[in-house]
């Protein structure tokens, strides 16, 4: 790494979160805070409630108590939209791209939301429209180039391998220039290589823009390799939160999440 | 083998998001453009403008407003017939009402109008999804061709409750009304047509229409990544409604002259459209012109081979016309569910190879 | 009171035929995901065809010299319709599958047209009294003790539905083939993965809304005659359906009710105020502003969404 990376404030702060569905607990009093330029792990076996605390964090859900205080500014109910456009962006567990329409066009989608020019002016197109969009192109072209994604430019994403999907929604994420990163299980069906890969933009990403990030992940290889922080969830508790040697290392993660055998490593 | 991009290298990246990249299809819209505009005109005659030309094209400018709407942001409509009568009944009080307002303003101004009635009636979308939403549409199909039939305000209580487009003139020439020539009439709607069509497709190449495509596609993948669904939807609306509108308006002041709510905007016209648009492509501009000239010359061929060719008295001819279109409705979605500008594409991958197709 | 009276059950005997024309929909709706928009026309054909059967100048009388007793013209409308079902099958749902519901849809308007020639073409397209012995006039007991004017022929209707809603509830829930169509309403290849046949799902499901559609069309023959205006009704069983929700056979029932009475009220009290004939668009007027209250309909569930 070229430089020291500084972590810097809390950026994000989870106070006291509680999610239910119907009678269904899906998270109750979670709190944690992520710092800024760190990247941060939530972990925990399946329906431990990981993807229902990220969908809180981007407004998705809306948590029936608790806070969450996002660049100083404190909220219980946000719009997604209004999240993403203080600076959350986030892929997704289940790809959720934009089948019908080209690579180009869905990281262009990314930056939208820096896109100002009203309809009459894309109507024209000739003049402070194509100006701005040659602008946001020239982003998401680096974008592109960072995601060695250049060949697939113009080819219609539904028809792409997964691997290639899950590259191109990071772009889209990568593509509105966040301060903060959700990544809802980066890796998940993926084989090795393409981990090694995923692995290396997640951290390109965190050391190159400074972006903070929070994911989720199942790979505990990739988890204690990647991130300076883990919170450890399951039924929707909170049981630890530390840094990966001391989470590794809690007896209570041990019991719970990865069973009596005492072994960290799943591969 | 004359059909190929090779050498031809871009080097800027509006270059490389022009509409049409290939150089030979710049040449082949040029000389098309040039017969439509500069040939057709002088050999133009009243059957040729009413039956087909004017036809094709106020149709395909109410596909494109459909297609926005459905093909591009996803949003089923089968309140089409309804809008156009907006369009048709705005242009019709305008231009009595102001008679010095000129035609061009009194059309775009009634798309206008009738963008706004299809924001209020797009705002439930906002709620409702898919057939849902089809079924709000419907409710503006029905109330607004009621509406229309029952206050007299709208057809200036003309007794028989039918609309008559009084003569106005565009440029100095006359493009309504029964001594309009039919020159002048094909060429101003032309005119319309290939404006909207190039906004049209300036639109959806850009921030706006990927908007809608991202609602399309993943509604809630969009608002997670900042899309605000209620500007999206309601933009849609407008802009199609806007479409539909000026279709509405040309439809009933330079193609019909004259027409009555129950009859000319029906719901057989709202399906009419949906058809365009589906057998055209959803989500393509080409698409929407492709099924207007489809569903407007399939009709008007069976009926002459059935009537003139076969003999078929013309109420048969007319039940086995219905029979064959929705057959060939059927046969169209399952050879190619993406329309005819998708085969229009396939055709053009087969003519780049061609004749080395390895 | 007594006017107001007959016109709610005038009201509920009109809805009693939207939900017959609207049960049609909900199964095809449960079973394929399609919305069948020609159920309105396969009503109408059932009625032409069945008139054709038993007619005097219907085409079997101008063919064999005779027309078919009422309950074995029934019978062989029946099997016309079991051929539609399968014809639907082999030649448009076997080649659409997994294509987008609108696509569905679409091709379903496709086979209303083709339908509607077809039966215009082989049946004429002139209205037909359809007359199968169902009793009609008034009520004579009701008119002579509390003066209410109700035709017989509602009263056969909407007994009619009932029994056809308890028999479709029961085969739904309770026999083999109903498993089959739930599971294959909720995910067609996972149907498909535990063995289920697809094909003849869809002939059996179609053939049962057929079936459903000849009921809707003797009903609507007997009370109006057969007329191209019974095709219609397949609109009018649209907003029947937000209310009822699409996948539930009782919500087709209470939504048609609920429409039906509406309608008729609102007709005959408010209609007068605003020119008449708010027929028209009151239905769905009443649907839209339902939707905004509940999107998944009365008896739809609410779906969670998640990413």
């Amino acid at each position: 790494m070229a430089y020291e990376r500084k972590i810097g404030d809390t950026i994000l702060a989870v106070d006291q979160i509680s999610l239910a569905f119907g009678g269904v607990k899906a998270l109750s009093n979670i709190s944690f805070s992520v710092r800024e330029h760190e990247i941060f792990a939530i972990i925990g076996p399946n329906g431990a409630g990981k993807s229902s605390m990220l969908n809180c964090i981007n407004g998705f859900y809306h948590p029936q108590e608790g806070t969450i205080t996002f660049k100083g500014n404190t909220r219980r109910q946000v719009r997604p939209s209004e999240a993403a456009r203080e600076g959350i962006a986030r892929t997704f567990q289940n790809i959720a791209l934009f089948s019908g329409m080209t690579t180009l066009d869905n990281i262009m989608t990314g930056r939208n939301t820096k896109m100002n020019k009203g309809i009459f002016w894309q109507a024209l197109r000739y003049g402070p429209a194509e100006k701005e969009e040659m602008e946001h192109r020239a982003v998401v072209e680096k974008v592109i180039d960072f995601l060695e994604i250049e060949a697939i430019r113009k080819t219609a994403v539904g028809t792409l391998p997964y691997g290639l999907q899950k590259r191109v929604e990071l772009g889209r994420a990568l593509a509105a220039e966040p301060d903060l990163l959700l990544l809802d299980e980066p890796m998940a069906g993926m084989n090795l290589e393409e981990k090694q890969d995923m692995c290396r933009f997640i951290l390109d990403v965190n050391d190159e823009f400074g972006t903070t990030i929070v994911l989720i992940e199942h790979d505990m290889g990739v988890v204690m390799d990647i991130s300076d922080r883990v919170v450890v969830l399951d039924y929707g508790k909170k049981l630890a939160e530390g840094t990966p040697d001391e989470v590794r290392t809690n007896q209570d993660v041990i019991d719970a999440y990865l069973g009596v055998s005492h072994d960290d490593d799943e591969e | 083998m004359f059909y190929r991009e090779a050498g031809q290298f871009k080097t800027s990246y509006n270059a490389d998001q022009a509409i049409f990249t290939i150089t030979q299809d710049k040449f082949f819209v040029g000389a098309f453009l040039l017969i439509a505009f500069g040939v057709v005109p002088f050999f133009i005659n009243d059957y040729w403008a009413n039956a087909i030309l004017i036809h094709v094209l106020v149709y395909a400018l109410a596909g494109l407003g459909l297609n926005i709407l459905t093909g591009y942001c996803g949003q089923v409509s089968l309140g089409t017939g309804g809008f156009m009568a907006v369009g048709a009944y705005a242009s019709y009080k305008l231009t009595t009402s102001f008679p010095e307002l000129n035609f061009i303003v009194a059309i775009l101004l009634s798309g206008g109008i009738t963008a706004c009635v299809g924001v209020i009636f797009g705002l439930p979308s906002l709620r409702i999804k898919g057939f849902y939403l089809a079924v709000a549409t419907l409710a503006a199909q029905f109330f607004l061709v009621w509406l229309f039939n029952k206050v007299g305000w709208f057809f200036n209580y003309s007794p028989t409750g039918m609309i008559v487009s009084p003569p106005r003139e565009v440029f100095g020439f006359l493009v309504t009304g029964p001594e309009a020539s039919p020159a002048v009439r094909y060429l101003f709607c032309l005119s319309v047509v290939t404006v909207f069509a190039l906004a049209a497709k300036n639109i959806v190449r850009g921030r706006v229409g990927r908007s809608w495509m991202a609602i399309r596609d993943m509604d809630i993948a969009a608002e997670l990544i900042g899309i605000r669904p209620l500007e999206a939807k309601l933009t849609a609306f407008a802009v199609s409604s806007f479409y539909v509108g000026v279709a509405g308006a040309l439809y009933f002041n330079v193609w019909l002259g004259s027409a009555e709510p129950t009859e000319a905007f029906d719901i057989f016209q709202s399906f009419f459209v949906l058809f365009i648009v589906i057998i055209g492509g959803l989500g393509s501009i080409l698409g929407s012109f492709l099924g207007a000239a489809f569903m407007v010359l399939v009709p008007i061929t069976l009926k002459t081979i059935m009537v003139d060719g076969m003999g078929f008295a013309v109420g048969a001819a007319k039940h086995v016309e219905v029979m064959l279109l929705g057959s060939l409705i059927i046969f169209f979605l399952i050879v190619e569910p993406h329309g005819l500008a998708r085969l229009w594409q396939i055709l053009k991958e087969k003519l780049r190879k061609w004749p080395f197709p390895y | 009171m007594l006017f107001f009276l007959e016109t709610v059950i005038s009201g509920l005997m009109a809805g009693v035929m939207y939900s017959l024309v609207a049960l049609g929909f909900v199964l095809i709706f449960k079973a394929s995901g399609i919305f069948n928009f020609a159920q309105g026309v396969f009503a109408l054909f059932a009625g032409l065809a069945l008139y054709d059967f038993i007619a005097e100048d219907g085409w079997f009388y101008d063919l064999f010299g005779f027309a078919l007793p009422i309950w074995l013209g029934i019978i062989a409308t029946m099997g016309v319709m079991i051929i539609v079902a399968w014809l639907v099958e082999r030649l448009v749902l076997r080649h659409l599958v997994n294509q987008e519901p609108i696509i569905l849809f679409m091709s379903t308007i496709g086979l209303a047209y083709f339908m509607e020639g077809l039966g215009d073409t082989l049946f004429g397209s002139d209205v037909k009294p359809l007359d199968i012995g169902l009793p009609s006039g008034a009520w004579d007991y009701l008119l002579d003790t509390h003066n209410l004017y109700i035709e017989k022929l509602e009263i056969v209707a909407a007994g009619v539905a009932a029994v056809l809603v308890i028999v479709l509830a029961i085969f739904f829930q309770k026999t083999r083939i109903g498993r089959a169509l739930r599971a294959v309403a909720d995910d067609h290849q996972a149907a498909l993965s535990v063995g289920i046949s697809l094909r003849t799902i869809w002939v059996i499901v179609w053939s049962v809304s057929g079936f459903v559609a000849l009921v809707a069309g003797i009903m609507w023959g007997s009370k109006s005659g057969i007329q191209f205006s019974l095709s219609l009704i397949a609109l009018k069983a649209l907003p029947v359906l937000i209310l009822g929700g699409f996948t539930s056979v009782p919500g087709a029932i209470i939504g048609g009710l609920i429409i039906g009475v509406g309608e008729k009220v609102a007709e005959v009290y408010a209609g007068p105020f605003v020119g008449g004939a708010i027929e028209n668009w009151f239905a769905y007027m009443l649907a839209l502003a339902f939707l905004l209250v509940r999107p998944q309909g009365l008896f739809g569930e609410k779906i969670i969404e998640r990413v």
